[in-house]
């Protein structure tokens, strides 16, 4: 599709990152020391660190990558939705009010709470920033992403234009400004989700009588065809359509009118609606064609489960597809109460209550929108607005089928979500840096002020690093690099914290161990299974050398194995 | 105090983890369940989905009010 940039996106897009560059600087002045840097002197109100919460967690791949799941493939992206909140009951009922009264700046503060061992700060550091900069990759992608449609720039700018502002925010005021830019865009975003399911609800579902017909789209030396012309929207060119509609409704009607938010269910379950289908061939001159073709789909199938390629195999036979998905839904379910930049948001609260009330307020906000992600993925299904070539536009182009003022607003939206998560991550890897790593080299332990100019000089590396990233990885999808991410997590993070807490005989040479072990051996099998064999060298998926792409049902026990064993062999009798 | 808010909260992630262990379990091996439309049209993996997400906030709820009771109680 051809997108022309909008003048009140651009505005709103503009408005956006002033205010929060503007909050930055204002809030700078108050965060100099130490404790106001990294912790924003834990003095942030509960109300406000819980909607953080969910500004936190709520990135570009819930947005946009769950919501383009579920508008391409049905259901499916529904059970990310699940799994990544399922997490947060591991991190109210476990890990919150331990990580608050352990800690005082990063996760490898509370971990090392009873041992002050170097080797837990540097591998609790080292794991940190490993989460972090994966975690960066997809959010840099997804900026780019979004940039191209909005402002018509390449994608390489859009990377860049959100690593600069986001490195201005965490060097001019740490998490204090962190903070209220997360609380400004989970609100923001929250809000405007819901104006946009109700609008979806508003206009009911209609059948679209004039056949949807085929696509092609060619890449060649010289340029882009589509259905055989060049690109473009002058005569004698061609763009693709915007697709997505219902076929057929219930009783044979042919409009809704309102419908309820149950009832979307229900009249969705009997219709038919339109997905697209694509495959792409290789043709001798070295052009590559991808054909699109519509395939009428009963809603039944629509909203099951196992519709997209990589749940197809909950459908079939084979035992490895099966445990690929438990292996994925486990990661998710252990991966947010490990995640480092959601786990340093609890030092930013006065005490365990607050740190307790903040992430019920956090459940709320985000259970509340990942209700919201359901209707607008299949809003979007069934909006006759959709890019077959890009399923990360669901959301932003289901909003501009409303109006031109919502799309600008949803988009201007999205991109702060891709600001605001950048930033915890920077920040959470600054610390590591700052405080685990050098920390734990140095003889002399270093004073607030030079740990803040240290942390300020790591995020400008590490925001240059994730620059470079986001540029090299544009190609891969933004929800299956989130993926690694959790399954890292869990694996190094979630034995070691789960182990201190419900087990006295937990050694530092344990915890290190686990944490050692946790992050390699995923990270390994992450690296030789056959998605990325498939996806990121080119190689054909049979001969990866792991039996499914999933690490997380293998590693998470071994990390927990890992602690236990090494710690009864270096127990102190 | 902070032995009986860890015991709650690990009651109550017990239970929550049952609860998802069911879903995804039966996603993996009975997904024709997941198919069926019990209530009002609507089909079990939405249900069970929707109850998922509520159950989450409602024991969240139970939890804050249970460990702030305590604290009142020296």
């Amino acid at each position: 599709m051809i997108y022309s940039p909008s003048p009140i996106a651009v505005a709103l897009f503009l408005m956006f990152v002033g205010i929060t560059l503007g909050l930055s600087f204002y809030l700078g002045k108050r965060a100099k020391s130490s404790e106001g840097y990294f912790a924003a002197h834990g003095q942030i109100p509960w109300f406000v660190n819980g909607v953080a919460f969910a500004g936190d967690y709520l990135s570009a791949a819930s947005f946009l990558g769950i919501c383009g799941m579920i508008a391409f493939h049905g259901y499916d992206g529904f059970l990310y939705s699940i799994g990544f909140l399922a997490g947060w009951v591991v991190a109210l009922f476990v890990v919150a009010e331990p990580m608050k009264r352990l800690g005082k700046f990063t996760f490898a503060d509370a971990l090392n709470a009873r041992f002050d061992s170097r080797g837990i700060k540097l591998a609790a550091g080292i794991s940190t920033l490993a989460v972090s900069i994966f975690y960066l990759i997809p959010q840099m992608v997804g900026a780019g992403v979004l940039v191209q449609p909005l402002l018509g720039l390449p994608h390489w700018a859009g990377v860049v234009i959100v690593g600069a502002v986001v490195i201005t925010i965490v060097v001019t005021a740490g998490m204090v400004s962190t903070t209220w830019v997360q609380f400004l865009k989970g609100s923001l975003l929250v809000i405007f989700s819901a104006v946009l399911t109700v609008m979806i609800l508003q206009r009911g579902f209609e059948v679209q009588t004039n056949p949807a017909e085929q696509q092609t789209v060619t890449t060649t030396a010289d340029g882009t065809l589509v259905n055989g012309m060049p690109l473009g929207d002058g005569p004698g060119q061609n763009s693709l359509a915007p697709v997505g509609h219902i076929s057929k409704l219930p009783g044979g009607i042919t409009k809704t009118g309102p419908v309820g938010p149950l009832e979307f269910f229900s009249t969705l379950q009997d219709s038919e609606i339109v997905l697209w289908v694509s495959k792409t061939t290789a043709s001798a001159d070295g052009s590559q064609t991808t054909t699109y073709h519509p395939r009428p789909t009963p809603g039944s199938q629509v909203l099951r489960p196992g519709q997209h390629p990589k749940f197809r195999g909950i459908r079939g036979d084979a035992f490895g597809d099966k445990l690929n998905f438990l292996s994925l839904m486990l990661a998710l379910f252990c991966g947010t109460a490990s995640l480092p930049h959601i786990l340093i948001r609890y030092y930013t609260v006065k005490d365990e209550a607050a740190a307790r009330k903040s992430t019920i307020v956090g459940i709320g906000c985000i259970g509340f929108f990942y209700v919201l992600t359901l209707y607008m993925g299949l809003g979007a299904m069934t909006s006759g607005a959709m890019d077959v070539t890009d399923s990360n536009m669901a959301a932003p182009l289901l909003a501009r089928s409303m109006s031109e003022l919502l799309f600008a607003i949803i988009s201007a939206i999205a991109f702060t979500t891709v600001l605001g998560t950048v930033s915890g991550l920077i920040l959470a890897s600054a610390g590591a840096v700052a405080h685990d790593l050098i920390g734990s080299f140095s003889a002399t332990p270093l004073t607030g002020q030079e740990q803040v100019r240290i942390a300020k000089i790591a995020s400008v590396v590490v925001g240059m690093i994730a620059i470079v990233l986001g540029i090299l990885f544009q190609e891969l999808n933004v929800g299956y690099l989130v993926g690694w991410a959790f399954s890292i997590a869990a694996s190094a993070n979630l034995p070691a914290l789960v182990m201190l807490l419900f087990w006295k005989g937990t050694t530092k040479q344990g915890i290190v161990a686990a944490i050692i072990v946790g992050m390699t051996s995923s990270l390994a099998w992450i690296l030789l299974s056959a998605d990325t064999y498939a996806k990121v060298y080119g190689l054909p998926a049979e001969d990866a050398l792991t039996p499914f792409s999933q690490p997380g049902i293998i590693t998470i026990p071994l990390g927990f194995v890992t602690l236990i064993l090494v710690s009864l062999l270096t127990r102190r009798t | 105090m902070k032995a009986r808010n860890r015991r709650i909260g690990l009651i109550l992630f017990l239970l929550y983890l049952a609860l998802y262990g069911g879903f995804v379990l039966l996603n993996a091996f009975s997904p024709k369940t997941m198919e069926t439309t019990p209530l009002a049209g609507i089909n079990f993996a939405i249900l069970y989905g929707f109850a998922l997400i509520v159950a989450a906030f409602v024991l969240a709820l139970i939890y804050g009010r249970l460990c702030g009771r305590g604290k009142d109680q020296p």
